[in-house]
Order: C-alpha cells, then sequence, then structure tokens
C-alpha cells in the first residue's frame, strides 16, 4: 500500500505541477471528473501526424485527440456518425459529405470541409512523406499528387471539392460501397491551420478537435492529456486527463500496475497472465479485438508454389494445436481462429466461425498425411521466421514449432527462427528472401470484412507479404467492393475468403483479444474492437 | 604534462573517427530502415524513396559518414525517425544516464573500496572468504537476474520503492538501478583493491610508517590505499563509459528512458543518426575518462611524472 | 631507454578498459613487473620455474581442486550429455508447461513444457563451448598481435593500440546488438567470433606490456646480443615470461563470456533454436520468473556455479603464479 501512496502522490504532484488540475478531490463537488490517470503507453515510431500513424500506440492518442467524420462504436465497433451530418451517394462513386455544424478545434477554430480538405490533401502528398497516404488511394487524382516514380504532377487531390462552409464531394477512381465506413480511421482526421502554419511546433504539441487536450508531451517518456472542457462533443471525457508513460518493456508496466505505480496497463504481458487473477482481480478485462495472427508463405519461393504445396500448408496447419497455445502460452487471451477476420465483425459483418472448417482443427495423423501427399516439407524441415524485438513472439513460435514436431514425430521438423529487428524481418519481406512460412499479424484498420481479405490477399496489395495471387479471389473482390447491398457485398467477401482457405494461403493462427488491467482508482475501463482503451469513458476515483 | 595531454589529445583523433566509422558501417550493415517504418505493410515504393533522401540514405555509405561527420562538427546530429532532433534525445537521455551512472560509481568506490581494503587486510580470514565469494556469485549471475528479481522484492512484495523509475528520474529513485548496474563492477572493485592492498601491505614505506608509529588508519588511509589506488582507478576510469553505454539491460527493466534506452531504440529501428549521435558521444566520454585516468595516476603515485 | 621515458607508455598500455571483463587487467600487470624486480622470497637450492612451483600450490589448493572437478564434470556433461540425461533437450510437450519437479523430471518442465534437466545439461555444450572456444580465440589473437606490437614498436604498435582503443570504445552490448542481429547462422560460431572480435583487445594489450616489459629483462638483451632469432626470442625466452598474465586474464574472462551469451539471447541476437543453451533457457524463463523460478533457478545456478568454476581457477592460478603472496 506504501507503493501506492507514493505514486498518487507523485501522480498529484505531477498533475499539479504541469496543469495546475486539482488533485484529492478538493475542488469542488466533482472532485472525480477532475482526477487525472495514469497509463501505460509505447513511444509511437513516427511524428505524431494522423496520416504518418500507423501503429497502436500512436493511434491511442490520436483517438484521444481528434474526432472524424465517422467513429467506431466502442462495443460494437459499428460506424457511427460522429462530425459528418451526411454521407450521400447514388452510385458508390461520387459522395457527398456535410460536416455538422458546431464543432471546433480546441484553439477555437471551427471545423469545416476545407479543415478534412486540406488534411486530406496533406495526407496523399508525396512530399509530406506520410506513411499512411496509400488511404486516399481511391480517390481521384491520387496518381498525380503521389505517383508511383517520379515528382507529383499536382498538390491537392482533383476528386476533393470543398462545395460549402460545411460541405465537400469525394470522388473515387472505382466503386467502393464501404468507403463511408472507411472515414473513422485516424488517417481522414481534420486538421486545424496551425498544422500547416506552424507545423513544428504543431508535432511537439499537437493541436485536434477531440475531448483532451495536449497538455505536455516530452517526447520518449511522457503525454500528459488533459480534459478538453468546452468539448463539444457528445462523448466528453468522464476524468480530469491521462498521462500516457512510455515503457520499453510492458512487463515493468505490469510491475508498476501492481505496486500502484500506475493506473492503467493496456497490454498485458503473456508471462504474467497467469497472475491476473491473483494480482487484479476482476480489475482485468479480456475482450476480441479486431487482430487475427496468421502464418504467411513465401508463394514466390518454387518450394512452396508447386502443385501439392496447398496440402503442405493445410496439413501444417492441422498440425498446431491452437487449443493448447492459446490457453497456456496466452492464457485465452487469444482465441482459436477458425477464419481469416475476426469475431468483431460480428456474424452480419462477415465474420463466420469455422468457415476453415478441418484445415484448422488439431489432426496430427491427417496433418501427416497431407503433408506426405503433398510432397512431403521442402527439405524434410520448416523454419518460422519471426522479429524478435517486438512483442511476445518468441513463444508462441516455439510452442507452435514444438506441437509441429510432436504431430510429425520429428524433433527437428520446425525450428523457430529470429530476426533481431522488425526492419530487417520487414526487409525480407519486402525483398522477397524468406524461404519458409513467417509471423505475420493483422489489426484490421476499420472493422469491415474487405479490410481483412484485400490488403492481405489481393495481387500486390500492400500487406499481401507471401505475394499469394489468386484470380478468382481478386475477382471476388472486385465484384464485392462494387455491390451496393451490404449482406450481397458481405457474402461475396465469404466466397473470396472460402478460396483462401482452399489454397491455404496463409495458415491462420488465433483472434487476438484486447487485455488490459487497471488500479482500484479506476472503472468503467473498456477497450474498444481496436485494443486501445476507451479512456474518455474511464472514471477515476 | 601539457605536451603529454597535447599528445594524448592528437591520439584520440584517429579513434574518434576510427570508432565513429566503425559503428556508422556497423548499422548499415544492418540493412535498410525504412522498411520498418510502415508497420505490417510494404511502404509504397514513392513514399520509400522520399523517407531514403530526407534521411541521406540514398547515397554511398562513405558519403552519408562524411556528411554526418561535418555536421557533427557543427552540433548537427541530425534527426530521429520520430521527427526528433538526436540533439534533443540527447539533451533529455544523457542527464538522466549520467546520475544513474554517478550513482554507480558511488557504489563502486564507496562500497568496492571498502570492502576491498577490509578483505585486503583480512586475507585468508572468515570475512575474506565470505565477501570473496559473494561478490563471485553476483559476478556470476547474470545482470537481468539480479535485476528482476530485486524489482520484484522491493519493488512489489515488499513495497520499499516503486519499481519503476518516473521520467523525471531524481537521484532517489536511480539507487535501485544505480546498485543493479554497479553489482557486476562493484564486484570487481572488491577484488581489485583487495589484491593491490593485500600486496602493498608488506612494502617498505608502510612498514615504514608503521615504525614511525603513526596511527592505524592513516597508514591505511594516506599510504596504503592511496598507492592500491591506481589499479582500481584505472578499471572505474574505463567503467564510465561502459556503464554509460552499457546500461541497455538496466534501464529497460526500470524503464528509465536514459542513453542505453535510445541506443537500444535507435538500434532495433536501425536509425544511424541516433545509434552514431550516442555513440559519438560515449567515445568522447570514454576518451576523456582515460586521460584523466592517466592524469590522476600522477596524483595517486609521485614516482609517475609526464613529460 | 631511460626509465622516465617508459612511464607514460606503461600508463597508456593500462588504460581504456572496455568494461565489465578486464578483472585482472591490472592485477597481471603489476605481475609482469615481478620477473624483473629483484626475488628474495624464492626458495633456496635448486631453482625451479615458475611453472613447477606454481603446480606444486595449486596440488595443495583446495579451490582449484574443487574447481579444477567442477571444470571436469561440466566437460564430460559437454561432450556426453546422454550419460547422465536419457531425455532429449526438444521433446517438449505443452501441456506439461511449468510444472514442478516429479519422478524422472527432477527439475521440472519450463514455459514450453520442455524437461529442465535435461536441457540443463544439454546446455552445458553450448554454454562451455562458448567460453572456452571464445577464450582460446580471445588468447591466441590478442597475444599474438599484442606479442608483435610489444617486441617490434614503432608505427605498428601505434596502430594496434590505436586499434584497440577503437575497440575498447564499443560498448559490447551494443555491438552485439549490431553485429549479431544480422548474422542468421544457427550455430554457435558468430557469437564466438563476436566475443573474439571484442574480446581480443583487452587480451593484446596485457601480452604487450608484458612483452614489453619481459624485453627489458638482462638475459633477452643477453641472448640478443648473442646473436638469437627474432623468433627465437620471442618464443624461448620472452613468452614463457609473458603467458602468465595472459592466462591468469583469459580464465577469468571465460566466465564473463558464458554469462554475456545469456545477455544477449535475452536482447534476442545470441544463439538461436534449435541451439540449447543456459542463456536460451534463462531469457525465456525470466518473465516467468513468478510461476515457475524453477524454470530460471536451474539454469542461472549452473552458469552461476560454471562462471564461479572457471574464475575460482583463474583466481588460484593467479595466486599460485605469485610469489609475493606466497
Amino acid at each position: 500500500m506504501r507503493g501506492a501512496m507514493h505514486a498518487r502522490w507523485a501522480v498529484c504532484a505531477m498533475a499539479a505541477a504541469l496543469a495546475a488540475t486539482a488533485c484529492g478531490g478538493g475542488d469542488g463537488g466533482s472532485g472525480d471528473s477532475g482526477a487525472v490517470l495514469s497509463a501505460s503507453w509505447g513511444d509511437p515510431q513516427n511524428p505524431l501526424e494522423p496520416a504518418n500513424t500507423n501503429e497502436v500506440q500512436g493511434g491511442k492518442v490520436l483517438d484521444m485527440v481528434f474526432r472524424g467524420l465517422k467513429r467506431y462504436d466502442p462495443v460494437t465497433g459499428e460506424a457511427e456518425d460522429m462530425l459528418a451530418e451526411r454521407i450521400e451517394t447514388s452510385d458508390s462513386q461520387n459522395f457527398t459529405i456535410t460536416v455538422k455544424d458546431g464543432w471546433t478545434f480546441s484553439n477555437g477554430e471551427k471545423v469545416t470541409a476545407r479543415s478534412f480538405v486540406d488534411a486530406w490533401n496533406y495526407g496523399a502528398s508525396l512530399r509530406n512523406n506520410q506513411r499512411n497516404a496509400y488511404f486516399f488511394g481511391y480517390i481521384e487524382g491520387y496518381d498525380r499528387v503521389h505517383p508511383e516514380e517520379g515528382e507529383q504532377t499536382a498538390d491537392t487531390l482533383s476528386g476533393l471539392k470543398v462545395t460549402g462552409e460545411r460541405t465537400f464531394t469525394v470522388a473515387l477512381t472505382q466503386k467502393f460501397s464501404s468507403f463511408p465506413d472507411t472515414l473513422g480511421y485516424n488517417a481522414f482526421a481534420p486538421l486545424p491551420r496551425a498544422f500547416f502554419d506552424d507545423h513544428d511546433a504543431w508535432v511537439r504539441k499537437p493541436v485536434g478537435n477531440g475531448p483532451y487536450l495536449v497538455d505536455s508531451y516530452t517526447r520518449g517518456s511522457q503525454m500528459s492529456l488533459r480534459t478538453w472542457d468546452d468539448y463539444p462533443g457528445p462523448d466528453k471525457a468522464r476524468n480530469g486527463g491521462v498521462d500516457l508513460k512510455v515503457y520499453t518493456d510492458n512487463n515493468t508496466a505490469y510491475t508498476d500496475l501492481m505496486a500502484g505505480n500506475l493506473d492503467l496497463v493496456d497490454d498485458i504481458p503473456a508471462a504474467q497472465l497467469k497472475n491476473v487473477g491473483n494480482d487484479l482481480g476482476d480489475r482485468y478485462l479480456n475482450t476480441p479485438a479486431g487482430i487475427i495472427q496468421t502464418l504467411a508463405f513465401p508463394h514466390y519461393d518454387d518450394d512452396w508454389n508447386k502443385p501439392g504445396s496447398q496440402k503442405v500448408r493445410t496439413g501444417l496447419s492441422m498440425a498446431i494445436d491452437r487449443e493448447q497455445i492459446t490457453d497456456t502460452i496466452f492464457q485465452r487471451t487469444r482465441t482459436p481462429a477458425t477464419d481469416w477476420t475476426s469475431p468483431v465483425l460480428g456474424e452480419d459483418g462477415g465474420y463466420r466461425a469455422g468457415l476453415c472448417g478441418e484445415a484448422c482443427a488439431y489432426k496430427p495423423d491427417e496433418a501427416k498425411r497431407l503433408i506426405r501427399e503433398g510432397g512431403g516439407l521442402p527439405g524434410g524441415k520448416v523454419t518460422i521466421t519471426f522479429n524478435a524485438d517486438t512483442g511476445s513472439h518468441r513463444e508462441w513460435v516455439n510452442a507452435v514449432c514444438n506441437s509441429i514436431n510432436n504431430a510429425l514425430d520429428d524433433e527437428r521438423a520446425c525450428t523457430a527462427d529470429p530476426v533481431g529487428t522488425f526492419a530487417d524481418f520487414r526487409n525480407r519481406i519486402t525483398d522477397r528472401k524468406m524461404t519458409g512460412p513467417f509471423r505475420a499479424g493483422w489489426q484490421m484498420d476499420y472493422p469491415l470484412i474487405q479490410n481483412f481479405l484485400q490488403p492481405l490477399y489481393y495481387t500486390d496489395a500492400s500487406s499481401n507479404d507471401g505475394k499469394w495471387s489468386n484470380e478468382q479471389f481478386d475477382d471476388l473482390v472486385d465484384r464485392a467492393n462494387q455491390e451496393t447491398d451490404d449482406a450481397r457485398a458481405v457474402d461475396l467477401f465469404q466466397q473470396a475468403e472460402e478460396v483462401v482457405r482452399d489454397n491455404m494461403a496463409a495458415i491462420p493462427l488465433w483472434y487476438q483479444n484486447g487485455s488490459a488491467g487497471w488500479s482500484e482508482r479506476l472503472s468503467d475501463v473498456r477497450l474498444n474492437p481496436f485494443s486501445v482503451p476507451v479512456y474518455d469513458q474511464i472514471k477515476v476515483g | 604534462m601539457g605536451r603529454y595531454v597535447v599528445r594524448r589529445l592528437l591520439q584520440m583523433v584517429p579513434v574518434f573517427v576510427g570508432a565513429t566509422l566503425l559503428i556508422f558501417l556497423m548499422v548499415n550493415v544492418m540493412g535498410d530502415p525504412i522498411a520498418g517504418l510502415c508497420g505490417e505493410r510494404q511502404c509504397d515504393p514513392a513514399t520509400a524513396a522520399r523517407l531514403e533522401k530526407e534521411f541521406g540514405l540514398d547515397k554511398p555509405v562513405w558519403q552519408q559518414y562524411l556528411t554526418y561527420m561535418g555536421n557533427v562538427f557543427t552540433g548537427d546530429f541530425g534527426t530521429a525517425f520520430n521527427g526528433q532532433e538526436v540533439t534533443e534525445l540527447m539533451s533529455t537521455a544523457f542527464p538522466v544516464t549520467i546520475r544513474l551512472t554517478l550513482i554507480a560509481i558511488l557504489f563502486e568506490i564507496v562500497v568496492g573500496i571498502a570492502l576491498g581494503v577490509v578483505t585486503g587486510l583480512r586475507r585468508g580470514r572468515p570475512v575474506d572468504t565470505g565477501v570473496l565469494l559473494l561478490t563471485l556469485v553476483v559476478v556470476s549471475v547474470p545482470t537481468f537476474v539480479t535485476g528482476l528479481l530485486l524489482q520484484l522484492l522491493l519493488g512489489v512484495e515488499w513495497g520499499w520503492i516503486p519499481p519503476s523509475v518516473s521520467s523525471e528520474a531524481p537521484f532517489d529513485e536511480l539507487i535501485l538501478p544505480g546498485l543493479v548496474l554497479a553489482s557486476v563492477s562493484l564486484a570487481y572493485v572488491t577484488r581489485l583493491t583487495r589484491t593491490s592492498i593485500a600486496e602493498n601491505r608488506r612494502s617498505d614505506y608502510v612498514r615504514t610508517a608503521i615504525a614511525k608509529g603513526l596511527p592505524r588508519h592513516r597508514v591505511v588511509v594516506r599510504h596504503l590505499l592511496r598507492n592500491s589506488l591506481i589499479p582500481v582507478v584505472t578499471f572505474i576510469g574505463a567503467d564510465i563509459g561502459f556503464l554509460m553505454g552499457g546500461a541497455i539491460v538496466t534501464e529497460r527493466i526500470f524503464n528509465i528512458h536514459g542513453v542505453g534506452y535510445q541506443l537500444y531504440q535507435g538500434i532495433l529501428r536501425q536509425n544511424t543518426q541516433t545509434v552514431v549521435g550516442f555513440v559519438t558521444v560515449l567515445v568522447l566520454v570514454f576518451l576523456a575518462a582515460n586521460l584523466v585516468v592517466d592524469l590522476l595516476y600522477a596524483v595517486l603515485d609521485p614516482r609517475i611524472r609526464y613529460a | 631507454m631511460p626509465d622516465g621515458r617508459h612511464e607514460p607508455e606503461q600508463a597508456i598500455a593500462g588504460t581504456g578498459m572496455g568494461g565489465a571483463m578486464d578483472l585482472g587487467v591490472e592485477e597481471a600487470e603489476t605481475l609482469e613487473k615481478r620477473p624483473a624486480g629483484p626475488d628474495g622470497s624464492g626458495p633456496q637450492g635448486k631453482p625451479r620455474s615458475l611453472w613447477s612451483d606454481a603446480w606444486r600450490d595449486l596440488r595443495r589448493n583446495p579451490v582449484f581442486l574443487v574447481s579444477a572437478l567442477v571444470i571436469l564434470f561440466l566437460v564430460f556433461i559437454s561432450l556426453w550429455p546422454s550419460a547422465v540425461t536419457s531425455g532429449s533437450p526438444l521433446a517438449c510437450d505443452l501441456s506439461r508447461a511449468q510444472e514442478g519437479s516429479r519422478a524422472g523430471h527432477p527439475f521440472g518442465f519450463d514455459g514450453q513444457g520442455c524437461d529442465v534437466y535435461t536441457r540443463t545439461v544439454y546446455g552445458a555444450r553450448t554454454s562451455v563451448a562458448v567460453g572456452v572456444l571464445a577464450t582460446l580465440g580471445v588468447a591466441v589473437l590478442g597475444s599474438v598481435l599484442g606479442a608483435l606490437a610489444g617486441f617490434f614498436g614503432g608505427a605498428w604498435d601505434s596502430l594496434l593500440s590505436r586499434v584497440t582503443d577503437v575497440f575498447f570504445a564499443i560498448p559490447v552490448v551494443l555491438g552485439g546488438l549490431v553485429l549479431l542481429s544480422v548474422i542468421t547462422s544457427n550455430t554457435v560460431w558468430p557469437v564466438i567470433g563476436f566475443i573474439v572480435l571484442l574480446g581480443w583487445p583487452q587480451i593484446s594489450r596485457i601480452a604487450r606490456s608484458a612483452v614489453i616489459t619481459a624485453k627489458q629483462n638482462d638475459y633477452v638483451q643477453a641472448a640478443r646480443a648473442l646473436g638469437a632469432s627474432h623468433s627465437r626470442l620471442v618464443l624461448r625466452h620472452i613468452a614463457p615470461n609473458a603467458v602468465a598474465p595472459v592466462i591468469v586474464v583469459a580464465t577469468i574472462a571465460l566466465g564473463t563470456y558464458i554469462a554475456l551469451e545469456a545477455t544477449l539471447s535475452y536482447l534476442g541476437v545470441g544463439l538461436k533454436p534449435p541451439s540449447v543453451s543456459w542463456g536460451i533457457d534463462i531469457s525465456a524463463a525470466s518473465p516467468y520468473i513468478r510461476n515457475a523460478p524453477h524454470a530460471l533457478l536451474w539454469p542461472s545456478g549452473a552458469l552461476a556455479i560454471t562462471v564461479l568454476a572457471f574464475i575460482m581457477l583463474g583466481d588460484a592460478v593467479r595466486d599460485a603464479l605469485d610469489p609475493k603472496l606466497r
């Protein structure tokens, strides 16, 4: 308890020093809503610009500081209008968007149609080096703003037109019926003029239109966010603010939580999962998130792209005891995968449990038979490549290998091959140097079945790491995108998914849950389908 | 003395160039860092090319090195991938690490030398054997095991201290990490002092001092210890550079955002500018510490004079 | 050469130890002066070599005997691990993960359900191989280069001294992360090669100053005056007097190399599966310290005992070689 006292004092002192925020409830009647919580964080890899953030840690902050046209419901994941008053289309290709009145940025500037169009043009423009520029790839004129090679010939997307203070039109290059539902993604957030006028200052201290203000930001160690009292939106924060503390090792964050030095950890290390019951009791949450782990194959390698290879791949899939691994290694914070999407999509959204069928069940004998029929493992063995620097991949890769070895009765059939850094790992993938299956994880950008299939398996798609290519699949996806009826579109996507299954393009392993643990001060902690805590709903005290 | 220092400083130049070049090449060997910046997907080629240009990665290595060194001499250490100036990273990381190193060195000096003197004077007695065994055990257990254990015991089980260090990293929070960081070197210092003391204890000047009737503590401190400190000082001097750069494991366990942490991040993200920048400063620290140590010899041992 | 001129050289020779591996460097340097100084404490009668004296001492030293026995046992299980265990270190059953000890599995199971006892036994081979081979490599490379620099002096010496400075300036852990993360080999050789690459300057520096000191001795000068060849001078007269400090430092360094492998594995750049090593097991078990401490305890214990044995051996050898402490 002494640790907890100490921590509380420190947090209060810090809050007082930084923001003169009331601490300990001495300020009027609503002491609780003024209290600040501390939460674990990772150092964002890229500058915190909306179109430049492609990982969860930066996404956390953007989710607190920005509100876009749409917002994914923290519970259902459904895209709901936030700043959008109306998004209209007659042909699934040309959209007219009306922005709600009354929204401002925290510096007082009004959020208008311009705020969106400028932000999107900025995000798409090649010269701004935005990592997520491809999100604007469907918009007309992208090829001139962001050519594959050479200099850009235009600075703005010709498909974006401001037609009024609060209305603008978007013209796409092809039909994309679910385009409005993608608009909840961070890359589509509006930006204030301050972003363009004094960019350096903005990056040091981002200004947005979300429920929180950035109070101070020490890069690499801490960001203090405080509730924006004049926030015009419906989801006003129920606490005084959040201090995000950077942890290099989530084990340390968990240790801090136990010692009362930290209020919220949103990524419980696998090694501690066994102890959460003891340590935290019911202050622990484990909910499905839109993340699926798969093993991708180098389809460019002749060893994995010959007749019968799909039998070997299916055999490997059946040699993996998903139940046991998710039970023992992950303590049920992951669920054995039975399709290639995620349960957070819901049945209507395209998730179909059991689509993978027998091919995802643990059947050692069948596995042996299939691999034999498919011509055996290339060279008699298989290595699973993963990057050792982030996440606790080593443990599950070892477990998968042991499972394969046990199923095939060969101690050296499968070996894990760690790669030192993520960059190196990605390089091998991009340079097509993989020789066996490798780790592939997919965290959805938006909760649509399209996002689980097209970027991963469509010919030459950006995350098609195995370079798998199948005409039938591509054709089904194209047709699904043009379909205006949601149910029909989902059905076509599922047909495409069946093509993935029949070829076992990638082995689905498990759906990853989000997990969080918190201190006694907190209540109403929830994780959204992106495994990010819904900070604004957390109550302190 | 002046000439000697000048000569030493001149000798630093090739070492400095060599060490930075080596690090530069090493980070470059690791390959293209851009691929790691786009998450679980392939960077689109146009953006990748732009990023390469921005970080100067499109040029040949030797040219990158020359440009980099040119910039360093004007105080520009480049930019990390997250858009932060490396100098800014340094200004937050080095103060923390310097505090951590100070505490570690302090532990080494106070505890290490004290234990060394005691065991050196009582060579072969139970206290000597006990300390010897203890230091050997400390040497042979990897740092991360000691660190994790102490963190769990003191930080969680007993709740004496917060298990991690806050971002301000004041001195008091750094005591345990400092101890863990010092633990291995502490053992070395103890053993070095012990050997040195045991050896010098029989020398003529100590006998003379005792014969003169000087009080025991004066003999030990003024005569025996002073002459026995040379190897210890050498070790500690060299250890400064090692502690500052080698605290990767300790800093990770206790979540200290210091030099080791920044170096580790820089290496994982293959960010040449961060890694070379930090190592450059570390090399300077290391060379300066060596020079200071050599000059200290003359203070400790009057027989040594630098021409 | 006047004595005063030599001092700065000595001072330079004694600086820049690259971190924690350097125990004994200074002791070695004080040691190396001894053959040159008057030694009144030697026994009367037939002059005995340093070696026979040392051996006589060691045979009676219980510390030496115990540590030598431990090392012999380690070498034995490294060569014939199947003599003490019938299991396979790669036979893992996840359903037994983290279970405690039971009949046939005295040390229990680790997080992957592998038998900790078997893995500890098999881990000895890799760990001892890393320690012994890296030490050999460091000692050979370091003493040859150091001896050449010390013997010939001049430009060759300056160059080598600067190169050693460069290597000392690279933090060991950093070097490991950078160099080893590039290598994809599944063997112990990259780790050994890396340790040799970063470790040789330590030995070369000692060997160099030892040779410089030995070179000044009257008997070497006499041999030189009599027209002995370079190779004869080095091998017959200088090496025997310079080799002692190298041996002493090397035995101590060996233990630290094994510990270094564990640290590298913890950082994810050390040995890779299916290699079995204490380092791999310790790093895999350390996050589970609360649930399955036994999986951490046994390989850590084995590592600690091994390091201890080698350090004590080095300690005993050094004491035996040091006439002043007799």
